[in-house]
C-alpha cells in the first residue's frame, strides 16, 4: 500500500514532482562539477607539485642553513679564489677550480633520519643531498690589465647536483623523473661514478647517455638522460648519493660524509600527513617540515585563479543554489500538503497515525529527491565534461618572483628560488569521483528529507475535523 | 453504547466565539439507527465529529462502550477510529490516486491487516455493496452513487462498532439517494451496526429508527415513525 499510494500520488503531481527534480539536480549537478572542477584543479596543482618534490612524497624536511655560514662556497675554494686576487698566483697560469658545495641547506645528521622514520605515522622516509657545482676556469690576468678587469678573465660554470637514495628511488627526486634515453640508476650504481642527467640541461651543453660530466673535480659517466614532469624544477644531474656526500663540501670546506640536507617523508595516508608534520615540528624543532600545502601558497598563475574560483565562488554558488533548491522543494512540498489537506484527514478519520501520513509524504519527498539526485548526477557528468572539453589550459608559476634575500621554508624547497620564475601548462580535467557522486546521493536524500520534515510536519499538525471541513 | 453527558463545544472565530454545541446529553443504544436533522450552522456535524473521535468537546464527555473518547490521547483515540468507528462523507473522500479496492484497503491498513488478507476483505466488502466489478475503477471511473457505495465499503469494510455518516446522500439524485439508504439500512440490519446520520433529507431521516433534532446546539432524541423491519441484532 506504502509504494502503491507514493508511485500513484507522485504520477498525479508528475509535473510538480519534475520540477521539485529539477530544481535538486541543478544544486546536485553544480556541485558535483564544482567538486570535479575544484578535484581537477587540485590533481593540477598536484601534479605541478609532485613534479617539484617527487611522487609519493608528503613531507621534506631541511633546515635553513645557519646564519654567517657563508656565501654558500666551500671555505677552501673560496680560499683559493682569493689567492687569486691577491695575484699570488702567476700571471698566465691557467686556473681551472671546482668544488661541489652545500649551499642551499644546513646539513642533517643520520641521526635525524632515523629520527623521521621512527615517527609513527611516517611509512617511508630517505635522504638526499641537493648541492652545487661550480667550476671557475680561466688564466689569471697580470696587474696592468686592470684589477677590475679581473674577474672577466676567468669563467664561472654551475649546475645542480642531487645525491639520491638508490635504495629508495620511489621517494624523493628520482621518483617523478622518466627515462629519456639510456638506464636508470639502480641500487648496484650505490658506489659508480655514474650520473643522470636532466634532459633540459642535457640538451643545452649537449650531453648523451653514454657521455661524461665532471661533478665535484670526478669524472662521471651519463648511463641516461631523464625528463621531469612539467612544472618541476628538477636538478641537472643526479649522482649516487654516497658520491655526493663523498666529494660534496660544507660552506666551511667541512666533509658532507654521511650527511645529509634533504629527507623526503611519505605518510600512512593523506589524512595523516598534518599528524606527521606536527611529529616531526615536535622531534625536529629546528628543521623546517614543507608539505604540498606549503608548496601550494607559491603556485601562482591561472591555476592559482582558478583553484581560487573553484573553491571559492563555485563553492558558495552551489550552496546557495542547492540551498535554493531546497527550499523550494519544501516549499512546493508543504503547498502539496496544504492541497491535500482532506485527504490526510480522511486518513486519519480512517485511523492513519500521524507518523503513517508523514511517512507517505517522507516518502514521496526522498523519492523525489533521489530522482532529483539521479539527474544532478547526470548533470553534473555533463559539466564535467564541459569542464574536460572547454577548459582553457591553466599556467602555474613557481619559484621565483620576489627575489627574496631570505628564503621561506617552502621557497627553500623550490631549488629555482630568487632565480627565474617556472611557468608551466597545466590541462584543467574534471575528474567525478564515487566519493562526489555518494556526495550527491547523499544531498538528494537530504534535500528530499528536509523538503518531506517540512510537509510531514504540516500533515501531522492536522485536526482531523479541521482537515476535513477544508472546503476544496 | 454512545454516552453524552454536558457536551459542548465552542469556536473562536476571530474575537468572536461560537458555541456550536451547549451541553449536549443523550444516550445512544448499540445497534441503534439514529438521523440528526436541524439547520445549517446548528451543530450537526460538530456532534458528529465528536462522537467520532474527529474533534472534541470544550466540557463536558462522550463515552463510547466505557471508553470516554474526550479524555483519551490522541494515539488511543486514533486506535479507536481505526477499530471501532466507519465514517461516510458527503463528498465521498475517497484518495483520487487509489482505486476502489484501495481506497476500501486504506482502512484496514492502521489494523496491521496483512496484503493479502486485506485484499479479500476489499473486494468482499465491495461485493456488498454491489461493486464487485470495479475494484479497479478510480474514483474519477465511478458515478458519484458509485463512489458513495465505495466509501461506504470503507467504512464498514472493518466491521466498526458505529457507523457515522454525514449527509451521505447529500450529493446524489434521488434515485442513487434510495439506493444509498438501501444499502446503508441493509447493512445496519446486516452487521448490528449503531448508526447516526446526518441528514438534511426527511426521506432519509424517516427511514431511521430514531431521530433527532439539533437546533441551536442542543440535541433533542424521539421515537420515529417505525417504516422499517427490526435489524437482526435488534435490542428490541
Amino acid at each position: 500500500m506504502f509504494f502503491t499510494y507514493l508511485s500513484r500520488e507522485l504520477r498525479r503531481r508528475m509535473r510538480q514532482a519534475i520540477f521539485i527534480a529539477l530544481g535538486l539536480a541543478l544544486g546536485i549537478g553544480l556541485v558535483i562539477t564544482v567538486t570535479a572542477a575544484s578535484e581537477g584543479v587540485k590533481n593540477s596543482q598536484a601534479s605541478v607539485l609532485h613534479a617539484l618534490y617527487g611522487v609519493g612524497t608528503d613531507l621534506t624536511v631541511t633546515q635553513p642553513p645557519a646564519a654567517g655560514s657563508g656565501k654558500g662556497i666551500a671555505f677552501g675554494f673560496r680560499q683559493q679564489l682569493k689567492q687569486l686576487r691577491k695575484s699570488q698566483v702567476a700571471v698566465g697560469t691557467s686556473v681551472n677550480l671546482n668544488s661541489l658545495v652545500n649551499r642551499q641547506y644546513a646539513t642533517l645528521s643520520p641521526a635525524m633520519l632515523t629520527t623521521v622514520t621512527r615517527q609513527h605515522d611516517v611509512t617511508a622516509a630517505v635522504g638526499g643531498l641537493s648541492l652545487l657545482d661550480v667550476t671557475v676556469s680561466g688564466t689569471v690576468p697580470s696587474v696592468s690589465s686592470g684589477g677590475g678587469n679581473f674577474q672577466s678573465n676567468f669563467n664561472t660554470n654551475t649546475f645542480t647536483v642531487d645525491g639520491v637514495n638508490l635504495s629508495q628511488p620511489d621517494l624523493g627526486p628520482l621518483s617523478a623523473v622518466k627515462l629519456s634515453s639510456g638506464s636508470v640508476l639502480t641500487a648496484a650504481d650505490a658506489d659508480a661514478d655514474d650520473a643522470l642527467v636532466d634532459s633540459g640541461y642535457a640538451a643545452q651543453n649537449s650531453l648523451k647517455a653514454g657521455g661524461a660530466i665532471d661533478v665535484g673535480g670526478t669524472s662521471f659517466k651519463i648511463i641516461g638522460v631523464v625528463s621531469a614532469p612539467a612544472g618541476g624544477n628538477p636538478p641537472n644531474v643526479y649522482i649516487p648519493l654516497a658520491k655526493a656526500q663523498s666529494l660534496g663540501k660544507t660552506a666551511t670546506n667541512g666533509s658532507l660524509t654521511g650527511q645529509l640536507n634533504s629527507i623526503y617523508v611519505a605518510a600512512e595516508n593523506a589524512a595523516d600527513i598534518t599528524t606527521v608534520q606536527d611529529e616531526l615540528a615536535k622531534a625536529l624543532p629546528s628543521a623546517t617540515i614543507t608539505d604540498q600545502d606549503n608548496l601550494a601558497s607559491e603556485v601562482t598563475g591561472s591555476l592559482a585563479g582558478a583553484s581560487s574560483l573553484a573553491n571559492n565562488l563555485g563553492k558558495w554558488l552551489s550552496v546557495a543554489v542547492l540551498a535554493a533548491a531546497f527550499l523550494l522543494a519544501s516549499l512546493l512540498t508543504v503547498a502539496a500538503v496544504t492541497r491535500r489537506v482532506r485527504e490526510f484527514g480522511t486518513l486519519k478519520a480512517l485511523g492513519w497515525r500521524s507518523t503513517r501520513i508523514v511517512a507517505q509524504v517522507m516518502g514521496e519527498s526522498i523519492v523525489t529527491g533521489i530522482v532529483g539526485g539521479a539527474a544532478g548526477v547526470a548533470l553534473g557528468y555533463g559539466g564535467a565534461a564541459l569542464i574536460d572539453k572547454l577548459a582553457p589550459k591553466l599556467s602555474a608559476t613557481v619559484g621565483g618572483g620576489n627575489g627574496a634575500s631570505v628564503a621561506s621554508s617552502s621557497k627553500n624547497v623550490l631549488r629555482s628560488l630568487g632565480s627565474t620564475a617556472h611557468t608551466v601548462s597545466v590541462t584543467l580535467t574534471a575528474p567525478v569521483t564515487l566519493q562526489v557522486i555518494l556526495l550527491a546521493v547523499a544531498l538528494a536524500v537530504a534535500g528530499g528529507l528536509i523538503a518531506g520534515l517540512f510537509g510531514g510536519w504540516r500533515a501531522a499538525r492536522l485536526r482531523p475535523a479541521a482537515a476535513l471541513s477544508r472546503v476544496e | 453504547m454512545y454516552t453524552l453527558s454536558g457536551v459542548t463545544k465552542t469556536y473562536k472565530k476571530g474575537r468572536s466565539r461560537v458555541e456550536a454545541l451547549r451541553g449536549v446529553d443523550a444516550t445512544i443504544e448499540d445497534g441503534a439507527w439514529l438521523a440528526i436533522q436541524g439547520p445549517t450552522g446548528h451543530g450537526k456535524s460538530t456532534l458528529l465529529q465528536i462522537l467520532g473521535g474527529l474533534d472534541r468537546p470544550t466540557t463536558g464527555s462522550v463515552v463510547l462502550g466505557g471508553r470516554t473518547l474526550s479524555r483519551m490521547r490522541e494515539t488511543k483515540l486514533t486506535r479507536v477510529r481505526a477499530h471501532s468507528i466507519g465514517f461516510v462523507f458527503q463528498t465521498f473522500n475517497l484518495i483520487p490516486t487509489l482505486t476502489a479496492a484501495e481506497n476500501v484497503e486504506a482502512a484496514l491498513v492502521p489494523l496491521g491487516v496483512g496484503d493479502a488478507q486485506r485484499k479479500k476483505r476489499a473486494a468482499r466488502a465491495l461485493e456488498s455493496v454491489g461493486l464487485g466489478d470495479r475494484l479497479r475503477h478510480l474514483p474519477t471511473e465511478l458515478s458519484g452513487g458509485q463512489q458513495q457505495r465505495v466509501a461506504i465499503a470503507r467504512a464498514v469494510v472493518k466491521e466498526p462498532q458505529v457507523l457515522l455518516a454525514d449527509e451521505p446522500t447529500g450529493n446524489l439524485d434521488e434515485g442513487t439517494r434510495d439506493e444509498i439508504i438501501d444499502l446503508l439500512e441493509a447493512l445496519w440490519q446486516d452487521k448490528g451496526l449503531t448508526m447516526i446520520i446526518v441528514t438534511h433529507d426527511s426521506t432519509v431521516a424517516r427511514r431511521a429508527r430514531l431521530r433527532g433534532t439539533m437546533i441551536d446546539g442542543l440535541l433533542t432524541i424521539g421515537e420515529a415513525t417505525p417504516s422499517w423491519s427490526s435489524p437482526k441484532h435488534s435490542d428490541g
